[in-house]
Formats: C-alpha cells, structure tokens, sequence
C-alpha cells in the first residue's frame, strides 16, 4: 500500500485528487459528499460577486459514439452569495478537516478588493487559494478571469497584492488562451505565487446545428464562445504543464488538470512535474464514485512499481522533455509489419501511400496470402501507420541503425558555426 | 454465452473435446466491451447478482486498466468470481438486467469477468490477506463453492477455519460436476488455492460422519458450516435399472474429470433422461466422448425444461436430440446383461401440479422403444439424509431447515448453505448463490461470535 498523500506547496490532502473548481464544488453538500466518496481536496467554485448564469450552459462533444470526449461550457463563476459559500466551506472544513479546501477566487483587478476577498476566505478556515485568471468568458469581459490572465504584467501585480494579505499558500490558475503559458506562469511567480495551476478551460464553439443553424450551445438561438475542457484536452494540458514544470524560472509546484478522467492521465501528470491533480469533467460525466478507482488504479500501479510514496513521481519525465533542436536527428526507426497478426485492411498502406511516405507494399507471398511490407530503406518512421492500424501489435516501429554517430540540430549548427538556434523563434 | 463455437468432435483425441469452448474475451475486446458500460448509478447489474458484485466498478477498472483492482473487486463480493464468470446463467443474472438491454445491447459481464480473474490467475495474484487471528475456531464441512465462500469470508474476521472435505480435491461441483468444456478445473483449483492462502487448513479425503463425527467438531470448534451440497442421482424406480451401461449423470460428469476420458462410448448410442443443467452436461459430455448418438429424453416439454436457453442451444448445436413428453418405463439388456433398449410412453401435460408446473399423465398405449447403449439418468439429486440426521437438524425431505437471513438450522452452532438447503421449486441451484449463502452464513457467525464485527481487506 503505497503512501498517496500529497503536499502541495504545504497544503496537504490525503491523495493527489482534488476537484477543480467549477460545478462540483458548487456547493456544502457536494463537497461534502465528495470526500466521502474519497476525493483528496476540493477547489471551491470560484467565489467573487456572484453572477447571473444563463441556461443552457453545457454542450458535450462526441466523438465516434464516445459521449463527452470533450465539453464546453458558458457557465460564470458561483451564483451564490459570498456569505453562504463561507458558512458551508466553514462547516465542510470542520468535518474534514484532514481534506484540503481551496478558495477560488475572482474579483476586479483592484488591490483593495483581493485584500478584502482574501481576509473573508481565511476567516472561514481555507488551506490555500486559488486565484482564477483564467475563465474565458463572461468575467473576461468585465476585465476579469482570462482578461487579467493573458496579461503577465496584471498576473504578476495581482498575485502580489494577494500575498501582501494572505497566510495561506496561494496558487495561481493560468489560462490556456494565450500563445505562451510560460509567461504568464513566471509573472505568478514573480509576483510571489507558492504554486500555478492549469489549465482552465479553452476558447471553444462546440458545434452548430445543420439544420436550425443555431450554434450548440445557444441561448434562445444566440451563442457565444465557451471554454473546452475534457478528455480532448489533455494533450494540451499536459504540454502546458510540462513546459511550466521544465522551466528554470517556474520553479514552484504545478496542480496540473485539463482531461485528467482516470489514474493513468493523472500517473502522466504527475511525471510531467504535477503536484497532484484536480478533475471536474470525469467528475460531471460519472459522479464523484470515480475517484475510488483512480485511488487503487493508482495505489496498485505504485505497488507494482515499488514505488512507496506518490510524491516520488512527481516530475519524474520532466528531463526527458526538451526542444526540438537537442533531439537525435540521427537516430532512426522504421516500420515493421507483423502479417501474422495483421488483419489486411490495408489502412497502413493507404495512409502512407497517400499521405506519408509511400514505402508500405501490398504484396502476395508464396503461399498466396495477401501480405504487407515496409521497404525499411524509404521509411522515415513517422509512425503515421502504426497509429492508424487497429490492431494490437501488428506494427512495431524498430531501431533501424544507420550507422551513424547521435548528432542533434543545435549541434550540427554550432559544428558547422552557425547559430544554434535561429533567430526566429521556433514555434513550440 | 452467444460465442459458443462448437468444434469439430475429434474421435483420436478425446480430452481435446474437453478443451473449454468458450474463448475469453483479447485485451482489445475487453477494453473496448468495458468502454461500452455505462457506469450506471445504482446499476440494475448489481442488484441482479446474487453475490453483489459492483459491476460498474470492476469493468470501470477494466476500462483504466486496473486489472488487479478488478479481479478485487470482483472476488471480493464473490469468492468463487472467476468460476461464476464462467458458469452462472448471466442472461437471467445481471446481463438480464443491463440497462443497455433496451438501447443497444448488454454489456457482457460475464466475459469481462472472466477477463479480470484470468488475468489475477495468470499474474498468481493474491488479492486478500487473513484478518487479524481472534483466536476462534470454525469448522466448515464441505469444500464446494458454498464452503470456500464461507471459509474465505470467516479468515478474513479473523477466524482458525478448517475445512473438511470427503473428495481428494475441494471446490465441490466446481472441480467434479460443472463439465471442463465450460470449467476447466484450474479454475476452481484456483480458488481454492486462493482460499488456502488465507491460513484456512483444508482436510480432504476426510468425510465428516465417517473419519470424524459431530460430536468430535461441537467438541473443538466454535461454529460449524454445513455446506456439503446434494449427494448423487435417484434411481429412475423402473425394471432394468441394474443392467451394464446405467451411469449417475454427476458421477458420469465427474468420470470426464478425473483421469484421461476413456474410450467406451465411442460409436455408441446414448440416452440421457432428464432435462435439467445436468442433463445437458451429461449429453454433451456423451457427444465429445464419440457417440454417434445422443437423445435426451424428457417427460416434460421444452417450457418446462429447467435446463437454461443457453444450454439447451449448446447441445443443439452439439447435435443432441430432445425427445419432449417422453417417460421411460422399462430398461431392457441384452444376454450379457448389458442395457440394449430404452421403452418409453408418450406424455401429455394435465393439470398444474405443487410446483405450478403442469403435470405429465401418459398416453395409454403410446409405448415405444428407443435403441441405447448406455442410459444416463439425470433426474435431480438425492440428499445426505444420514449426515444431516447425524448433525440432529431439522430439515425437510433432506433440506435442511435454516433462518433465510443468517443461515442458521435448528441448531444455533450449525449453519448451512448452499445445495443442502436448497429446496424445490426455487428455480435452480447455482454456484453463485451457493456462494451468497456462504457469506452470509459467515457474517451470521461473525455477529455472533464477535459481537463488533470488524471487516479487514
Ligand atoms: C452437472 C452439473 C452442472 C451444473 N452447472 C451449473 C452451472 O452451469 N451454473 C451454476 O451456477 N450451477 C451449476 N450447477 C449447480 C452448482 O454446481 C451447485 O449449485 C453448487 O456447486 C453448490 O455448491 P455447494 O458448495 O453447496 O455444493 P457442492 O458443490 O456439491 O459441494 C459440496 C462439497 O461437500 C463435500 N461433502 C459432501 N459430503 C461430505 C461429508 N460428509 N464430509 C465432507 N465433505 C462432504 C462434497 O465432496 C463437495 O466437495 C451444476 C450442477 C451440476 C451437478
Ligand atoms: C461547467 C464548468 C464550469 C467551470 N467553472 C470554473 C470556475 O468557476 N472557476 C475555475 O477556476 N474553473 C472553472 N472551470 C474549469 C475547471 O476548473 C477545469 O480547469 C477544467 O474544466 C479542466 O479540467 P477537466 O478537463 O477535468 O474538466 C469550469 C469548468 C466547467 C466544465
Ligand atoms: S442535469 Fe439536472 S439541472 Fe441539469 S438539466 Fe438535467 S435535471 Fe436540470
Ligand atoms: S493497418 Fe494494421 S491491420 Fe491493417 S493492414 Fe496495416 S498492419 Fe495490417
Ligand atoms: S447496467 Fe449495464 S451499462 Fe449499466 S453499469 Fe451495469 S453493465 Fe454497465
């Protein structure tokens, strides 16, 4: 039994799964319930003025019969007044005191105000906050949420007057919508922030209607743009947190979310420099029962691994990731088809023929049978053919040795005297 | 069951009929069939399981590739879980209950199980330890599915348990009846391995009321479990019925279980009477050791059959021929006393009887004679009278009398589950609640004798 408590910036929870801040944790009974089905921590729905929310808020994208492989929403932060989210953060602390409860907090960006915010959340009993520079709608339109967090210079000033008020840790929730993340990471940083987290939710439309062409979500017909979130956006989430967790200057601990849906995204997470991680769609697909399986998932993945401790992942790959230019442009792999395991539906081929690199074959061997091959010597190991093939183990990318010595990009440049980077940036 | 593929019948190498039938489900099956289950709330799945397995949760943990936790889950609830996975009538279990019944179609459980507990017997998991030694001590008389299940569910409160049973292996039915075409034995070896690891001392080739009595077990235990099942097949009560070629249909199952399939009913003519589970095992044991033709002949017709859809399909397609309202009335041999002819009366259903089904009443004159070279009788199940007697329990014609919730008989230290108090008309015996029954009467035991009762992993 492997020890999963987690210490983020010194608030602890019992395990590495929070719940982020969105519907959820709307509310006392939610939370409450939460923990009881084993949720390490919560982030409070973000509190600020309340808002108005308009109806419908959700649209799901489905991918191939998959529901919700991505979700998008144009819901605002809570809609209850400061006072009973207070009362009930209170009294959820008070019986869980060993879960961790965080504050999400919005307000204008106005010393004065974050001041104010902070002293009443902490009054209440909280193990940290989080600031949310990150919803990229409807508050950021009132120079709220994504609007202050795609500008380092509002991130970092705001960051600093919350730290001149607050005793617990603070963390700051960075926005996705903006070219690089790193930036707005540093200026958390800078402005004194004990941990970031990301991502919040993406710029998103999730659909139109092809027949009322009406955009989904819409409200009485009219629609406007809403924030991504879900298994889709991993990948994403995932970037980001590796480009924060490997970057000199972000030196403090990351929560790291965006599609985590099971133990496996949070083991990837968490190897790629996350503190733990926090969940809000899986939680709104299945009901907060999930975590049960993401605990022991976890927990036997650990045992099997001898690991003692889950805090002994974190950032375990973040070395493996660099830039471009330090990667072998020598070292090589091709393509190699298993055709007893092969189920001719000659996608692999298809694909490379068309889109890749012509070198997959369709041939007939001597007994007949339709087989395929990989002229190795044409292959530039893309690994386009063994995405697209549908079953297990019938293409294998190999080590093909070319006989040449490992030879990276920036390398090859300063070798032959030129910049090792060019001066244009390359983009990430 | 809807893959069943039934093989080409080999006449050279008999035990290869015995293979198990029915592939499990490859990796990419599994995940995508789990993937598929809707992770229902309050799932209908669960409640129609007689042991409760949390069914969302171990195909969930499928689903994220949790194997170890699966197989927890499912052998948590279920002692027996990789055998059910393999035996238990899910369409009427918990695949009858999937919600997915009125959208797609059902999530296959029964293989996703199989799945899971295939991989904890692959990878020799041991999925639960022995709670912390109270120092009591349970004797549990009978290692079948009920006994196991009780004994694993007692070691885990804690408790000394010994098993005592009268067979040279335990698991019951499980290693000896249910046919290896459907339960190859390692399976139930397994799990009785599994209960084994749990400190549990089992006793076999020891038969309680011969090698060791009541009193000796009242003497040094603190509870007893009687869980010793149903004893062997009744005589028919016909003329004929000690002639060569007359098997027991439990005994004939057990045969093909124990040692290498022999070879005399190859080419031969069988008739097996009966149409219960029992009866479809012995037919299509009969077909995959080489006979040429195997009838069953029933006195009832298909409806009241209790042999499941999914049996009665399997020995469709293994060729068996049903033979509907037909009663054997005289067996006849041959000048070497061994079985020639089988004289049967046609029958018609009359009036509904005791158990609400309708009754058989012959057709005078209607009789005729059916070729056979052995006859397998497969009407029921006789009951340990002298044993249950021996014990001083009430019972009913050989069912023993218990508390429908505990399990407790007339006799506050014995409890009893499983086939020995199962009754008639109640549908049919299974594993899975012989295993339900097992759990219950431990944690009966375990309120009794300890009375904050402490559950451990
Ligand atoms: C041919 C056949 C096919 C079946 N197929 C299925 C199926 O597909 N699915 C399903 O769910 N169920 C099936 N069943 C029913 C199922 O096997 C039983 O319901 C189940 O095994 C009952 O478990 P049990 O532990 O009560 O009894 P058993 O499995 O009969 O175990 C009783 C044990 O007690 C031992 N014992 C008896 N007397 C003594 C004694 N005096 N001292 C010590 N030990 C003793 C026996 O040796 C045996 O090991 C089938 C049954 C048969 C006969
Ligand atoms: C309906 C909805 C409402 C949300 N509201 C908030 C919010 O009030 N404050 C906030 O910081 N993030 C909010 N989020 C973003 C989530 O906290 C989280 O960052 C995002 O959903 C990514 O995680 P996921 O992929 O697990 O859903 C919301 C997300 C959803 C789906
Ligand atoms: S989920 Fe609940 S609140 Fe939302 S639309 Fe359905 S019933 Fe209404
Ligand atoms: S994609 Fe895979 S299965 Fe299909 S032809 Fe290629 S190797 Fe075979
Ligand atoms: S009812 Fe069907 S879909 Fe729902 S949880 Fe059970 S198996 Fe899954």
């Amino acid at each position: 039994m492997a020890d999963l408590r987690l210490n983020l910036a010194g608030i602890e929870s019992p395990n590495p799964f929070w719940l982020a801040s969105a519907p959820p944790t709307n509310s006392g009974y939610q939370v409450q319930r939460a923990f009881e089905a084993g949720w390490g921590g919560a982030v409070w729905k973000t509190l600020g003025d309340p808002i108005l929310n308009v109806t419908s808020r959700f649209a799901g994208v489905s991918y191939n019969g998959q529901n919700m492989a991505g979700f998008n929403n144009i819901e605002l932060i809570t809609d209850r007044p400061l006072e009973v989210n207070l009362k009930e953060i209170y009294e959820t602390k008070k019986r869980f005191p060993n879960h961790a409860i965080i504050a999400s907090l919005m307000v204008e960006p106005s010393q004065e105000k974050w001041h104010e915010i902070v002293k009443r959340v902490e009054e209440v009993g909280v193990d940290g906050l989080e600031l949310n520079f990150g919803c990229p709608h409807g508050m950021a339109e009132r120079g709220m949420g994504a609007a202050s967090g795609q500008v380092p210079e509002l991130v970092e000033k705001q960051t600093m007057w919350v730290k001149e008020a607050a005793e617990t840790p603070v963390i700051v929730k960075l926005t996705p919508n903006i070219t690089d993340i790193t930036f707005t990471a540093e200026a958390a940083v800078q402005g004194g922030a004990d941990a970031v987290s990301m991502i919040n939710t993406i710029n998103s439309l999730a659909g139109v209607d092809l027949d009322t062409w009406d955009t989904v979500p819409n409200v009485a017909g009219k629609g406007a743009h809403g924030g991504y979130c879900g298994p889709a956006v991993k990948p994403i989430a995932l970037n980001m947190v590796a480009e924060c967790a490997r970057h000199p200057k972000i030196n403090v601990p990351i929560s790291g979310m965006g599609g985590v849906s099971s133990w496996r995204e949070a083991v990837e997470f968490m190897l790629m420099g996350a503190t733990g991680v926090q969940v809000c769609t899986a939680a709104m697909h299945h009901g907060f029962s999930i975590v049960e399986d993401m605990k022991d998932g976890l927990n036997n993945y650990l045992d099997e691994k001898g690991i003692s401790s889950v805090m002994d992942i974190v950032g375990k790959s973040v070395e493996k990731y660099s830039d471009w230019g330090n990667l072998d442009l020598n070292h090589q792999i091709v393509a190699k088809i298993n055709n007893d395991v092969c189920i001719n539906c000659n996608k692999c081929h298809i694909a490379c023929e068309d889109t890749s690199h012509q070198c997959i074959d369709m041939l007939v061997d001597e007994n007949g049978n339709d087989i395929l091959r990989v002229r190795e010597e044409d292959c530039v190991g893309c690994n386009l053919c063994s995405i697209v093939c549908p079953v297990d183990g019938a293409i294998e990318m190999i080590d093909y040795d070319n006989g040449q010595p490992p030879m990276t990009w920036n390398e090859r440049q300063s070798a032959i005297g030129a910049a090792p980077s060019c001066d244009v940036k390359l983009v990430k | 069951m809807g893959q069943l593929k039934s093989k080409g019948i080999s006449l050279e190498n008999l035990s290869l009929n015995f293979e198990e039938v029915h592939q499990g489900l490859s990796g990419a099956e599994a995940v995508e069939e789990a993937n598929r289950c809707l992770y229902c709330y309050d799932a209908p799945c669960i409640k129609a399981c007689p042991t409760d397995i949390d069914i969302p949760k171990f195909i969930k943990k499928i689903a994220s590739g949790n194997l170890k936790g699966s197989a927890t889950t499912i052998m948590s609830s279920n002692p027996v879980g990789a055998t059910c996975a393999r035996v238990c009538p899910t369409e009427e279990l918990c695949e009858g209950a999937c919600v997915l019944n009125h959208s797609t179609k059902p999530i296959v459980i029964g293989d996703l199980q199989r799945f899971a507990t295939d991989w904890a017997i692959r990878n020799e998991q041991l999925l639960f330890k022995p709670g912390e030694r109270n120092g009591k001590k349970i004797a549990v008389v009978g290692g079948g599915p009920a006994g196991l299940s009780a004994a694993r569910e007692l070691a885990r409160f804690g408790y000394d348990v010994t098993i005592f049973e009268a067979e040279e292996k335990a698991g019951g039915l499980d290693t000896y009846g249910i046919v290896s075409f459907r339960l190859p034995q390692e399976i139930s070896y397994w799990e009785v391995e599994q209960v084994e690891k749990m400190d549990v001392e089992i006793r076999t080739n020891t038969k309680v009321g011969e090698d060791i009595s009541y009193e000796e077990l009242k003497n040094n235990y603190d509870s007893i479990v009687l869980a010793i099942g149903m004893g062997s097949v009744p005589v028919l009560g016909i003329e004929g019925e000690n002639l060569e070629g007359i098997h027991d249909a439990i005994e004939f199952v057990k045969s093909t279980k124990s040692g290498e399939i022999t070879q005399e009913l190859i080419g031969k003519k069988v008739v097996v009477v009966g149409a219960g589970n029992t009866a479809i095992d012995a037919a299509t044991c009969s077909v995959r050791k080489g006979a040429s033709n195997v009838k069953i002949v029933y006195r009832r017709t298909a409806n009241e059959m209790t042999a499941y859809d999914f049996e009665y399909d399997f020995a469709k397609q293994d060729g068996v021929e049903f033979n509907w309202l037909t009663q054997p009335i005289r067996i006849t041999g041959d000048d070497s006393g061994k079985v020639s002819e089988l004289t049967c009366v046609k029958m018609e259903l009359g009036e509904p009887g005791s158990d609400g089904r309708r009754r058989p009443v012959p057709v005078e004159g209607s009789d005729f004679t059916i070729e056979a070279d052995a006859i397998i009788k497969a009407i029921g199940q006789t009951r340990h009278l002298s044993l249950i007697e021996h014990f001083g329990l009430e019972h009913e014609g050989g069912v023993v009398k218990v508390n429908p919730e505990s399990r407790q008989t007339s006799n506050p230290d014995v409890y009893s589950c499983g086939d020995v108090i199962f009754g008639k008309g109640k549908g049919d015996a299974m594993v899975v609640t012989a295993a339900q029954q097992g759990k219950e009467a431990a944690l009966a035991i375990h309120k009794r004798l300890s009375p904050a009762p402490t559950a451990t992993a």
